[in-house]
């Protein structure tokens, strides 16, 4: 098989992988090697689905022991199987990141043969780039369910960031859908991985020559709408595994049906994308925003609300938090201001040291006002003669967004 | 009023705020000689680039608003934006005026408008760390061209040199006429005139009797695997556009059809 079609079918069916950061890394390029880890990361391309392009994505191959009904790669699934040699990934990866193409290599595969076998292959290729080709470039290893203990961590000695994808959010989902798999298995490598990386940090304080270990740290990721999961099993999961074991990052991917499984979403259904941009605006809240999970979702509000961002719909259901008053209020209340993101609340808290910030400011500085002017109060605030009720605040950003959005004119009747 | 006029470089524009104190002036307009009309109002000032006096002005900035304000406000005068002069004139005035470290002071229309324009040619900046594409010549150099919207070329300097330590590259400004060349031991401001073609559709390519044997081979590799990486079912047009605005298509191996 040449070598095109090899990539075109293992870049195929390794897309349904969302992650691409390449973030975090630390590595330097010592001793005139190649490559390096930029701090925030490099996405060196979009794709025309609007997703990040930062790392050449493949799996090693898509042959697959495994049955899972979600997976395109599953074993009853009539389509052509494909597999690289070692050194084919090896010269793929750098020859691309020699042209600036990708920040480095996301290797997963199916399982052939065994856990183990297959592991031991994946070790092989990031342990080549890293040893013999001196690639200092960024690599996500995917940790295959089942594998060894010891091949898992000398996997890590290698790669910037390990992960292993829980896939379903709860075990009966996965039950359903993988009946030859469980979150245990997920759940142990894990475990692995941050333990080590807990014991590795703590010897790193005493002694200088630690070897790096997974630095850009795990992930997982969960699949959204294959099963009848709501949201608040989904979230409640993610918070559970990023307290648990450290995680960087949970991933939600939107399922895209791949399968005419009667227990799945049909193909040609729409995948779930705005209820997976509010799952991720959600995530950004437990981890930069300071809520806890609890308050977000709970057994009277088990799913967001699609028509309104997270952070607004907790707004309007706290109406006594509001409004505060922008020069004085603590940085941790700016925050959980709907339309202020981080970067506008660091801009706030240092721009009042020099002086009370009025609306127009704010507006430079990047605030949201359709948003923010019903919670906030400034030196120039109106002052309104009755209390807006959260309903109106509601319907009143809604049809701002819906004039914003609608380049067509009303008609008259 | 009194309009300055200087010669476009930083040693220029630190030249003109010594100036400002030494001739004692009032209000001054600063322009850039490329800029000035002659029948503009007022008395016209020709500042002299100065390395001295922009050295003890460099100085006295580093002393209140330190390196990483003075890192914002380089970044600021790589934005070539005629307003962003004035600007940073304006705000070298605040500076020495009021004392301390003003950098954070966004309610002021200069810090802000400062912030905002080296914010601005930050992502330029890292729009070029990834939108760079090199292209394999046949004696090894990887050469690109590219032609960004700021000056970023001495921004990205230390990024690539870094990174890509064991091979001889190229990065070539055509809009600004002189790119970056990294000789396997240290990198260096060149002008040179890259031979390339500017083809049907506008795409910019080099000459294909110079690339190196396998370079088409991974241009289509590349070329494919970033047309099977994508998801039809999710395809959003507006976000891919917004992520890689049409201009850099004609330089993205991706993108455009070069040696296809």
């Amino acid at each position: 098989m040449r070598i095109e079609e090899k990539l075109a079918i293992l870049a195929d069916a390794a897309k349904y992988d969302v992650s691409c950061s390449s973030s975090g890394g630390t590595r330097k390029n010592v001793g005139k090697g190649l490559g390096n880890s930029h701090v925030s990361g490099i996405c060196h391309s979009y794709t025309e689905d609007g997703r990040c392009v930062s790392l050449l994505k493949i799996l090693l191959t898509n042959h697959c022991i495994y049955d899972c009904a979600f997976c395109v790669s599953r074993r009853s699934n009539d389509i052509r199987r494909a597999a690289f040699k070692v050194q084919e990934v090896v010269d793929l990866t750098l020859n691309f990141y020699r042209r600036n193409y990708i920040e480095g290599l996301f290797l997963s595969s199916g399982i052939f043969k065994s856990a183990d076998y297959t592991m031991e292959r994946l070790l092989q290729i990031v342990k080549k780039l890293r040893t013999e080709e001196r690639f200092h470039g960024y690599i996500h290893l995917k940790t295959i369910p089942g594998a060894s203990e010891q091949l898992v961590r000398e996997a890590g000695l290698y790669a910037d960031r390990m992960s292993i994808n829980l896939e379903l959010p709860t075990e009966a989902g996965l039950k359903l859908l993988a009946p030859e798999k469980s979150h245990d298995e997920v759940k142990r490598p894990l475990d692995w991985v941050n333990k080590s990386m807990i014991q590795l940090n703590e010897e790193r304080r005493v002694m200088r020559h630690v070897p790096k270990f997974v630095p850009a740290g795990q992930s997982t990721q969960l699949v959204v709408g294959a099963s009848e999961e709501s949201d608040k099993d989904i979230l409640y999961t993610a918070d559970r595994f990023y307290r648990d074991y450290g995680l960087k990052r949970v991933y939600y991917s939107g399922y895209i049906p791949v399968s005419k499984d009667s227990r799945l979403p049909g193909i040609g259904s729409p995948p779930p994308l705005l209820r997976e941009n509010r799952l991720y605006q959600t995530d950004w809240l437990m981890r930069f925003y300071g809520f806890e999970v609890s308050e977000l979702l709970d057994d009277a509000h088990p799913f967001l609300d699609t028509a309104i961002d997270p952070k607004l719909s907790w707004a309007l259901r706290h109406p006594q938090e509001f409004p505060i008053d922008v020069n004085s209020a603590d940085y941790r209340m700016i925050l959980r201001v709907p339309g202020i993101g981080v970067g506008s609340a660091q801009k706030i808290v240092q721009a009042r040291k020099f002086g009370k910030l009025r609306f127009d400011q704010l507006r430079k500085i990047g605030v949201a006002l359709n948003r923010a002017r019903h919670f906030i109060r400034c030196p120039d605030s109106v002052v309104t003669m009755r209390e807006i009720s959260p309903n109106e605040i509601r319907q009143h950003i809604l049809s701002a967004q819906a004039r914003r959005f609608s380049p067509t004119q009303l008609t008259l009747f | 009023m009194e309009i300055y006029v200087f010669d476009g470089s930083l040693v220029g524009l630190l030249s003109a705020v010594f100036t400002f104190y030494e001739r004692k002036s009032a209000v001054v307009k600063l322009m850039r000689e490329d800029d000035y009309q002659p029948d503009l109002l007022g008395g016209k000032v020709e500042v002299h680039s100065d390395h001295g006096k922009a050295a003890r002005v460099w100085k006295g900035l580093v002393k209140h608003i330190g390196m990483e304000g003075l890192n914002r406000f380089y970044a600021a005068f790589l934005g070539e934006d005629a307003a962003g002069y004035q600007c940073l004139f304006d705000l070298s005035r605040y500076v020495f005026e009021r004392g301390g470290d003003v950098m954070e002071d966004f309610g002021n229309a200069h810090v802000l408008f400062v912030s905002q324009l080296a914010r601005k040619v930050h992502r330029e900046k890292h729009r070029m760390e990834a939108f760079v594409r090199f292209q394999k010549m046949a004696d090894g150099l990887f050469a690109a061209t590219m032609e960004p919207d700021y000056n970023v070329l001495p921004l990205i300097r230390k990024h690539f040199t870094d990174r890509y330590a064991d091979q001889r590259w190229l990065i070539y400004d055509r809009r600004r006429k002189y790119g970056l060349y990294y000789n396997g031991d240290c990198t260096e401001e060149v002008a040179v005139e890259l031979a390339e073609r500017v083809e049907k559709g506008d795409g910019v390519s080099l000459p294909q009797n110079l690339l190196a044997a396998d370079e088409v081979l991974y241009q289509r590799l590349w070329k494919g695997y970033f047309n099977h990486t994508n998801i039809p079912a999710r395809k959003n047009t507006q976000l891919h556009i917004r992520h890689i605005p049409k201009r850099y298509w004609r330089y993205l191996t991706e993108k455009f059809d070069l040696h296809l």
